[in-house]
């Protein structure tokens, strides 16, 4: 048996559990992990049994950040519960508009100009580069690399969030996509200076990879940690990397083929074991996709308006009906569903959060695990309490 | 071999280690407050109000207190109280003023959208963000004194979007005109020539 | 030789006799001892205070920042504002807690951390206590510190902690094996266990250039890689640091203690470490040796410092670079790595020891096969150790 076997610890993905522990056997021990811990990004809580040092249940407990979005959405106008999307997903805010303002325009039928579409892809794009890279830094964060990657990650998200802020006004909280385009054009020197980040961020990619890809201790670690079968992962209805590290090719960019991405060239890397290092893998392939597809668009953006010239800011009324608008955030899809009566404000808002329909699966990933794998195995789903509890 | 991978990583924690000597963007900290980030224009922070004259910020501003944006803020921060008199404006038109306007930015998110709604260009957002103050609920109410800021300040902070602001303010102010002097000459026009009083007769001496 | 006259070399020495001089003899060895004491807590004192800044700095610069610099010029009166925040902080015991082993237990440590430092050589005549068996007083006093650890553990009544307490101590007496045993070639080499005499033994140089210290043959590389990766270990570093892992669900052994026993803790692990490296320095490195005959008019302590201060680096460097290990990981790579490992070892050295006669052509051979079987057996106990796990390539949809 190898040295970085986790085979006594792995069970397989159901809940059948080895009992393996010897002499300190005696009652099971339940801890509670958080709400405040430093590892559960965000305030979240895991009620977890161990016999010994073997995960036998674990009950995941949110709600600590519940600020009450959709019943709110059904007071205010449809304008205003826009910058509340921004809040949901916090580090992801241009992706939560998207889908927020797909949705509505679903509902109104309303048209988008070109070059705001182009524009909502870059944005996009550059947010799930934000979103992966600080993925990358938290999980090796948790597994304990005192900083380290977590600061190179931060530095490159910086760049980012500059030009977010010089966009929108704001790093995070941008508030920028409108029903029927975007709130602002790009101003002068914008787009030559997303162009600059992104032909960086290669080399920066691959710097990061040569701190931690090849690492031995890192794929101790994570590799075969965490499995999760492609059955299990379509029936619990996981999705984006999560669901694509197990192998299953289902991403909404080619599946629903919203906005422009069928003009643009670009791959859906897959993983084959489900576990957490497929997980990271996953993540950081598709960083490098999403810069493919960033010079794309950067390099094919057309001149134009970027709002809808008919698209009313106030006394928007769309007509009664329906409508579920899902994009591929980073985190999985993202959707919102909306039941209009006619009215200003919505009759039904529904978030569809990624992170909370991907974490119902984490007791089934820890059981057998140690306690020091249900934390990394926790970083590698990826979550963001801000979106779990809305 | 088994350990190549942690040399590599070790090779690049030291190129770091000597770049944040010897290059800018391997040692990105701004040592606050000695040195400062310059932000970018469109950096938004609390809204404040758009005077015309920076000599009487109260009296010339452009807020005709439509309410619009306390209705349209979303955690309704704004809180108006129109006047029960009219003022000349900025162009000598009567208007309706703010008796009180005042914007909680303890409640403020900062979401532009009071900006976005206001027909008057009269609420823009503000970039100072050192407004930290000892009293968590007087000290975080602006009131309208505090909020109006003339509009060369509005120039300095957001230069293109004031440019652009006087611009379209000055062309909506000249069309006002024309339509005011084609109104008045259409008025002069169609209306029947009023004979003026009779010429007086020469001679005639009441 | 020429350095021994030399003022700056026997400064030390010179200032302790001209300060006890006034003392009869036969107290005179009492005196020197307690001016020994207090010279070693004063300068691994100001060293602990001034490496918890370093790590700091080095850390930040790591990541690209500046670290520590509020307080004081370069944050150099940081490590005096931590110890003061530790003191005035509020000593919280539990009640169901075993009051008098819970106050032992950081003294215990610190006092056998302390003791460690009596029989390192630090200059040509700095060393503290002169023993014959001076290896086996130093590891016998630094294994000792690993009952502490237990104690804190048990006297904090608490199950958690307890249970962290047999964690670590699992940690600290597997690495306690390869440790000892990459130092015993040293004594098969140097034929002693005095650590002035191991000193002596590496003296010299080799065609006037090359110094004769044990880490440039090629057992005693191997040797060094062990000793230090163990090193790390034993004073619970990264990445074996899961006994103080703040992400970790179970509580370390350390949760009930606060203020300055828990400095008191800090200050033990960083003694551990810069006494292991003194270790080092002194088993493998030549000690406070020149590495040049013509820098040796630098003082012998001066160069110890170097040698200290180069292995306490590279302590930092490995800190802000891995990420830690997990515990059953952690006792496999020293049970299965590195104890298979020095035994070869000690083979390896016996062979260098035998074939030390060997004339002209011969030396290549020696040395090919010293690295044969040195570089064999890593190579393939790493080979089946990272069998389970390794790079990956990944297909698209």
């Amino acid at each position: 048996m190898s040295l970085f076997d986790a085979a006594p610890f792995s069970a397989p993905t159901g809940p059948v559990v080895r009992a393996v522990h010897d002499d300190f056997h005696g009652d099971l021990l339940e801890v509670s992990m958080g709400p405040h811990h430093p590892s559960t990004h965000g305030v979240f809580r895991m009620n977890v049994t161990l016999d010994g040092e073997t995960v036998v249940k674990l009950k995941p407990v949110f709600g600590y950040l519940h600020r009450n979005h959709e019943k709110i959405a059904e007071n205010t106008s449809y304008l205003s519960s826009m910058p509340y999307t921004d809040r949901l997903d916090y580090l992801c805010s241009m992706t939560n508009n998207w889908a927020y303002a797909l949705a509505v325009e679903k509902l109104s039928g309303q048209a988008v100009p070109d070059r705001a579409e182009y524009l909502r892809v870059i944005l996009a794009e550059l947010t799930r580069l934000l979103n992966h890279t600080c993925l990358a830094g938290f999980l090796l964060q948790d597994g304990g690399a005192s900083g380290t990657p977590l600061m190179y990650a931060f530095r490159e998200r910086e760049k980012i969030l500059d030009l977010f802020e010089s966009l929108s006004g704001s790093r995070m909280m941008c508030n920028f996509q409108r029903f029927g385009g975007c709130r602002t054009d790009a101003p002068d020197g914008w787009l030559a200076a997303a162009r600059r980040l992104v032909d960086g961020y290669g080399g920066f990619l691959d710097e990061f990879e040569r701190l931690l890809t090849g690492n031995e201790i890192l794929m101790a670690r994570t590799q075969g940690i965490g499995r999760l079968s492609a059955k299990l992962a379509v029936s619990a209805g996981v999705t984006g990397p999560m669901l694509r590290a197990t192998g299953v090719a289902y991403d909404l960019r080619k599946v629903d083929g919203y906005g422009f991405y069928p003009r643009f060239d670009f791959r859906i890397p897959l993983g084959a074991d489900g576990d957490t290092y497929d997980r990271y893998m996953v993540r950081v392939l598709e960083m490098r996709e999403s810069i493919k597809i960033l010079q794309q668009a950067l390099r094919d953006i057309p001149a134009g308006p970027v709002m809808d010239p008919k698209a009313r800011l106030r006394g928007f009324r769309p007509k009664p009906g329906e409508a579920y608008g899902r994009i591929e955030g980073p985190k999985g899809e993202i959707g919102f569903f909306l039941i209009s009566e006619g009215g200003p404000s919505p009759y039904r808002y529904r978030v569809r959060p990624p992170s909370l329909i991907n974490l119902t699966i984490l007791e089934d990933l820890c059981l057998g695990h140690s306690i020091a794998d249900a934390v990394v195995i926790l970083g590698s789903i990826d979550i963001v309490l801000g979106e779990v509890d809305r | 071999m088994f350990g190549t991978g942690l040399l590599q990583g070790l090779a690049v924690t030291a190129k770091n280690f000597a770049g944040s000597f010897l290059v800018r963007e391997r040692f990105v900290t701004t040592q606050y407050p000695e040195e400062r980030t310059k932000l970018p224009e469109a950096y938004r922070n609390f809204p404040f109000l758009v005077s015309e004259s920076h000599d009487d910020p109260l009296g010339t501003l452009r807020c005709v207190a439509c309410q619009i944006c306390e209705k349209e803020c979303p955690p309704q921060c704004i809180y108006i109280e129109k006047s029960r008199d009219k003022k000349p404006d900025a162009n000598g038109k009567m208007q309706i003023y703010p008796a009180i306007f005042d914007i909680d930015t303890a409640v403020c998110m900062s979401c532009q959208i009071c900006v976005e709604v206001c027909p008057f260009d009269a609420i823009k957002m503000d970039q100072v963000f050192e407004i930290a103050v000892t009293n968590r609920f007087d000290g975080l109410m602006l009131d309208k004194h505090a909020l109006a800021k003339p509009n060369e300040y509005f120039h300095s902070i957001h230069p293109t979007e004031a440019a652009e602001v006087d611009g379209r303010l000055a062309a909506s102010r000249r069309a006002a005109e024309e339509k005011a002097r084609a109104a008045a000459a259409a008025k002069a026009g169609a209306k029947p020539a009023v004979p003026g009083p009779p010429p007086p007769t020469p001679g005639a001496q009441p | 030789m020429k350095t021994t006259s030399s003022l700056l070399e026997n400064a030390p020495v010179l200032l302790r006799d001209w300060a006890t001089a006034f003392l009869p003899a036969r107290a005179r060895w009492f005196a020197d001892s307690l001016i020994d004491i207090v010279a070693i807590l004063a300068v691994f004192g100001l060293l602990f205070a001034f490496l918890t800044l370093a790590e700091r700095k080095i850390l930040g610069r790591v990541q690209n920042r500046p670290g520590p610099n509020r307080a004081g010029w370069f944050g150099l009166l940081q490590p005096f504002a931590d110890g003061i925040k530790m003191l005035t902080k509020e000593d919280v015991v539990p009640a169901a807690a075993d009051q008098v082993l819970h106050f032992l237990a950081p003294v215990v440590l610190l006092a056998f951390s302390i003791l460690t430092f009596a029989v390192i050589p630090y200059g040509r005549n700095l060393v503290p206590l002169d023993l014959d068996a001076a290896v086996v007083f130093f590891f016998a006093a630094s294994s000792s510190t690993e009952l502490a650890v237990f104690m804190a553990g048990w006297a904090s009544h608490n199950k958690y902690s307890l249970f962290a307490a047999m964690r670590a101590l699992a940690q600290l007496v597997s690495y306690e094996l390869p440790l000892l045993l990459s130092v015993v070639p040293v004594a098969l080499a140097t034929g002693t266990l005095s650590t002035t005499g191991i000193v002596a033994a590496q003296a010299g140089w080799k065609w006037g250039l090359v110094p004769r210290w044990l880490v440039f043959t090629p057992w005693g590389a191997a040797a060094f890689a062990v000793f230090m990766v163990s090193a790390l270990a034993e004073s619970n570093r990264s990445p074996f640091d899961l006994p103080e892992a703040e992400s970790e669900l179970i509580a370390g052994h350390l949760t009930e203690y606060s203020g300055f026993k828990y400095a008191l803790f800090f200050m033990a692990e960083y003694f551990g470490m810069c006494a292991l490296s003194g270790m080092a320095v002194t088993l493998f490195l030549g000690g406070w040796q020149a590495p040049l005959p013509a820098l040796e008019f630098i003082p012998s302590y001066a160069w110890f410092a170097v040698k200290l201060l180069a292995l306490l680096s590279g302590f930092i460097w490995i800190r802000a670079t891995l990420p830690r290990l997990r515990i059953d990981q952690l006792t496999r790579l020293a049970w299965k790595l590195l104890v298979p490992l020095a035994l070869v070892n000690l083979v390896t050295a016996g062979f260098w020891e035998l074939s030390a006669g060997w004339q002209g052509a011969h030396q290549p051979l020696r040395w090919a096969v010293a690295i044969v079987l040195v570089a064999g057996p890593a190579l393939l106990l790493g080979r089946s150790l990272g069998s389970g796990i390794g790079p990956r390539t990944y297909r698209y949809a």
